[in-house]
């Protein structure tokens, strides 16, 4: 039962929210964004308000949160009451407090992770693209053999060399994450570099740096940029299963994932209280990929 | 027919070169460790005795190349070497839990390859409609929900009011059906997770061969919906279909090392967790070499499987 | 005694959809058909031709609807009847004759299930009786060995077959009305001429009623009893085949005809080095020549067309020449001293020289630059132009190119149209001031009349600028209309070369004569002509 009840909660919430959304947006939106927004469809609506909450909880954690991010602050597993709204955890700290400055470090990290990982990516594929033969060739190669090896057996290999800490975190799943972005921006920029344009700025003797900049970036920005929406879900959640299965981001720093895991007896007693993080986790997933559904919806549909 | 096998037989031969590279990739990680292994495991305040022999155990004394060829020469006889935490040869810790994970995988895919192929071909079909929206609005969710999320979620709702028990306690008397029984809760989280992400793959390959001129003339010969979607547009499908497969399959491989933990279930990936814990980098070596084993094998059957499927190849001019 | 026609459409309006708004595509159309009957539909790209046959039977595209009037096929009403009753029609009583058979055909079955499907399924005839009449069909489409065509896969039959086979389908339930969209555009001229052929004679043979779409007003007229001419989804005039071409009434219909009468004199002959000298020069890719021993001239203020069919070696030729394919024998000369092999060596003088324009002008420029960086790139790199003087050249080049300078010089290419696309990828050309231009089919993706002013524009600036084009085109109209010299290649050899009226008047080699011969002319009995002089040869 109250499981069915939750979920009709949700959806209403759900429904209230993209309709508030769409119309702030329409209202407060530029006069040359409006015809955008006019058909936004209500995910989108309500992804973006989502992401919009996360940001600002994440920005100003220490003005909002009740209480110290690492404070013990009395019995462990306390109930649902005030002053602890959602209770405390099995060392006795405050959950609403860490639930909050976890926003900052979980996905602060996992944005970190993805714009490395972008960057690294992106670069090298957009490179092999061009460049072809033999850098082209190794690169590619390479790659494959790196994702013949599922994506989340390969961190774990590596962290078990490496040791676990949160720099070698963000290293270990930026470097396996960008495997999967060169792949795409390869396979983007080779789209690009068939054609006649490309062509005739080569035969016109344009060199390589003018080529990228003017002629293949401004035409590959659209498609990468879902792909980062994509690829932020992705990195979100390997960190969040790694550090859930107690090999990412380590206490006392508020994580999600691990906030899970340290809670997660409670679950046999019928307290929902570990769900909370794990929710917050699927939250903003589920709002990222409702507004890049919504764009790679859009890009295909302009195409017709 | 001649080009066909000639083709297979590259494809098998790749996939041998892949597996060969990955077993060097894999061996080959551990020399990215600047500095000395054992001083790494064990830390600094070790003993130089501790650690010559630790150096000795893991063989670190002889060069790279020699003890890859030993290691390698090992596993090909099915011999991984030993685990350096609980001092027992590696393949013995591994021999039932991999029948378990296989087990547990399989269930899982007996459930979500039937069922999200459905779904996909009917939201293919229904495009646009109210079903269609909802069933992509639910795998979008889905595809978001992390699988400890699902999977606690399942256990809160059907393993607090007792139906299916949460953890799979296994012993000599367990019989099949008890085991389909315990391992239902963690086979449903492996297939709500990878349903979602195979239906949404399985709709978009029909929808793209939907736009193709074959398909605009098999409505123009007066052909109904159903028999244009199951006579014209799945026989084209079915390579993309195949693959899309395959990727489930081997994202489920990776999915079971946190359902394992999640439901205590006594397989690989359980043991990974623990060996990466403990730093017992022969185990994880180990492990990672049969998770991309399986992972290699999948693409290969599935390449195969497409080449087979494909009228172009097989039928040459 | 006038029976009652087949098939009547009355304003008929279709809307297409772009967002969330309906556009008219085709805006009040009337439409009537009698039994047997052949009506040619003809009309440039977007006149709403496709729209307008699909409708014919009750259909209409995803993303397109039917906003109004009525449709009537053989007193049934196919705006209103159920869908189901529709689709009990198509395929059995109306059938349709795709474009590119090579798309249409389904890549996963043999000829022949996709031929049977239709019988067995609306229950016109069992299976064997349906093999049976496929064989007799393909028979009379004159397709080599019509017992065992239908086993092969789509991928094994070449496309002039496959039209033929597809008209075969077409007819399999001898329907009484077949839509044709445009069946042979994508042929080669000497495939077109058999595929043509064998679908007049069928359509003869079995009395079936036919719509025939098509650009190509050569083609019509071989084909239709009448001939109806859209312009924008509009109805500009119908009349009989015969008196529609001899005499058009209105301008637009007299404009269309007029295409083909532009040509201009052919110029004296040239003397001295000339700009561009190939000399035999053989290339290829991989273990294959494509290009075989090719050699020929290009002088100043002369236009060479290099034509030929589908797979000759025209491209190849043209990299060649600009350096992306170095040859493996001979070497091309440019004003008589060798050019390097590979473009990536050559100065930045001899890439000005030779600039290329391209077929798709939609590929050909970047998407995302506006016109001022598109054509001021090459004056600034290889002139040294900047700020006021770029600037200038902008708009003087924008103005020889027949484009308003203030309108167009901050507009991105998806703000025009194909024309104007074209007419930037030849300013983009001229802003290097090269000696030589290559004209990749810059045409053949373009509507007739647009088509017109391209070939006058670059006739008026090659007498201005003293400029040498290499065209290459597959079409010979343009040919006629604007080369001076002629080189004709089958299969990387060069057949024939020479002065373009002594070409057409005496040509030489059997396949020039049979390219020749093989170009549509505007006279309904062009067809019957050729065949009854090629069955006396």
């Amino acid at each position: 039962m109250p499981i069915l009840f939750s979920i009709v909660v949700g959806i209403a919430l759900f429904f209230m929210i993209g309709f508030v959304a769409r119309a702030l947006l329409q209202a407060f939106a530029p006069a040359h964004l409006k015809p955008t927004f006019r058909d936004t469809p209500l995910t989108a609506c309500f992804g973006l308000s989502v992401i919009l909450l996360y940001v600002v909880v994440a920005i100003f954690a220490p003005m909002i949160a009740p209480f110290g991010e690492g404070e013990v602050l009395g019995a462990q597993f306390l109930p649902w009451a005030s002053p602890h709204y959602l209770g405390t955890d099995k060392l006795g700290r405050d959950m609403l407090t860490r639930l909050i400055y976890g926003a900052r470090n979980t996905v602060g990290i996992a944005f970190a992770t993805t714009a490395l990982s972008f960057f690294v990516g992106s670069f090298l594929g957009i490179w092999a693209a061009l460049a072809g033969g033999w850098l082209d060739q190794w690169l590619s190669r390479f790659v494959d053999a790196l994702m013949a090896i599922p994506a989340l057996i390969l961190s774990l290999l590596l962290l078990t060399i490496f040791g676990t800490s949160v720099l070698t975190l963000i290293l270990v799943i930026a470097a396996v994450d960008a495997t999967r972005v060169y792949r795409l921006a390869r396979s983007v920029a080779q789209g690009i570099v068939v054609m006649d344009y490309i062509e005739a700025a080569r035969l016109r003797g344009e060199g390589m740096w003018r080529l990228v900049r003017r002629e293949i970036l401004p035409n590959a920005v659209a498609p990468l940029v879902a792909e980062f929406g994509l690829r932020f879900c992705f990195v979100f959640l390997s960190i969040s299963a790694l550090s859930f299965l107690g090999l990412g981001i380590k206490p006392p720093t508020a994580d999600w994932g691990s906030m899970v895991r340290e809670n997660a007896t409670l679950i046999t007693f019928g307290d929902i209280t570990p769900l909370l993080p794990a929710g917050a986790i699927a939250l903003l997933t589920v709002a990222v990929n409702f507004v890049v559904d919504w764009q790679l919806h859009r890009a295909s549909g302009l195409k017709e | 027919m001649h080009g066909i096998w000639t083709m297979i037989r590259q494809r098998l031969l790749l996939g041998m070169l892949t597996l060969f590279i990955i077993s060097a990739v894999i061996f080959g990680a551990t020399e990215l460790l600047p500095g000395d292994l054992a001083r790494e495991l064990l830390g600094q305040s070790a003993t130089e005795e501790t650690l010559a022999a630790l150096r000795e155990q893991l063989g670190l004394n002889e060069s790279a190349p020699v003890r890859y060829w030993n290691w390698l020469t090992g596993v090909l006889h099915g011999d991984f070497g030993m685990s350096m935490a609980t001092n027992k040869p590696i393949s013995e810790l591994v021999g039932t839990r991999l029948g378990n994970t296989l087990f547990l995988a399989l269930y899982a895919a007996a459930l979500a390859v039937p069922i999200s192929l459905t779904l996909g071909v009917l939201a293919a079909l229904w495009r646009n409609s109210i079903f269609d929206r909802a069933s992509n609005a639910l795998a979008l969710t889905a595809i978001s929900f992390p699988e400890f999320f699902v999977a606690y979620i399942l256990i809160l709702w059907l393993a607090q009011s007792g139906i299916f028990p949460s953890m799979v306690r296994m012993t000599e008397a367990t019989t099949t059906l008890d085991f389909l029984y315990m391992a239902f809760l963690p086979a449903l989280t492996l297939t709500l997770v990878v349903t979602a992400h195979m239906m949404r793959m399985t709709r978009a390959a029909i929808i793209n061969l939907l736009a193709s001129p074959y398909i605009e003339m098999a409505r123009l010969k007066g052909m109904s919906p159903m028999r244009v979607v199951l006579r014209h547009a799945v026989p084209n499908a079915l390579a993309p279909i195949i693959n899309v497969v395959a990727l489930n399959l081997a994202y489920l491989i990776t999915g079971v090392v946190v359902v394992e933990v999640v439901f205590v279930y006594p397989g690989l990936g359980q043991l990974m967790i623990d060996a990466v814990t403990n730093r017992d980098i022969p185990v994880v070596q180990a492990i990672a070499l049969i998770f991309a084993c399986a992972y290699v094998l999948l693409n290969l059957l599935a390449d195969v499987l497409s080449t087979i499927t494909n009228p172009r190849l097989m039928h040459r001019k | 005694m006038e029976e009652d026609p087949l098939l009547t459409i009355t304003d008929l309006r279709i809307e297409g959809r772009s967002g969330e708004l309906w556009h008219p595509i085709v805006k009040g159309v009337n439409l009537s058909l009698r039994r047997g009957e052949v009506l040619g539909l003809i009309g440039e790209s977007g006149a709403g031709k496709s729209t307008l046959g699909l409708a014919a039977m009750g259909f209409a595209r995803d993303g397109c609807r039917i906003a109004g009037g009525s449709i009537d096929f053989d007193g049934i009403n196919l705006r209103t009847a159920p869908e189901a009753q529709r689709r009990s029609l198509r395929g059995k009583r109306i059938a349709y004759v795709a474009q590119s058979a090579a798309a249409s055909f389904n890549p996963a079955h043999k000829l022949i299930d996709q031929y049977c499907e239709c019988p067995v399924v609306h229950g016109v005839m069992p299976r064997e009786q349906a093999e049976a009449d496929a064989f007799e069909l393909y028979r009379r489409m004159r397709l080599p060995n019509p017992e065992a065509i239908g086993f092969r896969y789509p991928h094994q039959v070449s496309g002039g077959q496959l039209q033929r086979a597809m008209t075969a389908m077409a007819m399999a339930c001898r329907p009484d009305l077949i839509i044709f969209d445009e069946p042979t555009t994508a042929l080669d001229v000497t495939t077109q001429i058999e595929v043509l052929a064998a679908i007049r004679d069928i359509v003869r043979q079995f009395g079936t009623a036919a719509i025939y779409i098509t650009h190509d007003l050569a083609v019509v007229a071989q084909m239709a009893d009448r001939i109806k001419v859209l312009l924008r989804g509009h109805e500009v005039e119908e009349a009989d085949t015969r008196s529609m071409l001899a005499a058009p009434r209105e301008a637009y219909t007299k404009s269309l005809w007029a295409v083909r009468s532009f040509a201009r004199a052919e110029r004296p002959p040239a003397t001295g080095t000339p700009v561009v000298s190939v000399r035999n020069v053989t290339a290829g890719y991989g273990a294959v020549d494509v290009l075989k021993d090719v050699s020929f001239d290009i002088h100043h203020r002369r236009t060479v067309a290099v034509v030929g069919e589908s797979g000759s070696g025209k491209s190849t030729t043209a990299r060649v020449i600009t350096g992306l394919l170095p040859p493996r024998k001979g070497e091309v000369l440019f004003n008589g001293k060798v050019l390097p092999p590979n473009f990536k060596v050559r100065s930045r003088e001899e890439l000005r020289q030779c600039q290329m324009i391209y077929q798709m002008a939609d590929t050909a420029l970047n998407p995302k630059l506006r016109l001022r960086e598109l054509i001021g790139r090459p004056a600034e790199m290889y002139l040294g132009l900047k700020g006021k003087a770029l600037d200038s050249r902008i708009r003087d080049l924008l103005a020889l190119i027949e484009l308003e300078p203030d309108t167009f010089i901050d507009r991105l290419p998806s703000e025009l149209s194909g024309g104007q696309k074209q007419r930037i990828g030849i300013a983009r050309a001229l802003a290097a001031e090269p000696q030589l231009i290559i004209c990749d089919e810059v045409t053949s993706a373009l509507d007739q009349i647009v088509q017109e002013g391209i070939l006058k524009l670059l006739d008026r600036l090659q007498a201005e600028l003293n400029l040498a084009y290499m065209f290459i085109t597959h079409d010979l109209a343009t040919v006629k209309s604007i080369a001076d010299e002629v080189v004709v290649m089958q299969r990387g050899v060069v057949v024939e070369r020479g002065p373009k009226a002594a070409l057409f008047a005496e040509p030489k080699e059997e396949y020039t004569n049979l390219l020749l011969s093989s170009v549509p002319e505007m006279d309904p009995d062009w067809l019957n002509r050729l065949l009854a002089a090629r069955a006396g040869q």
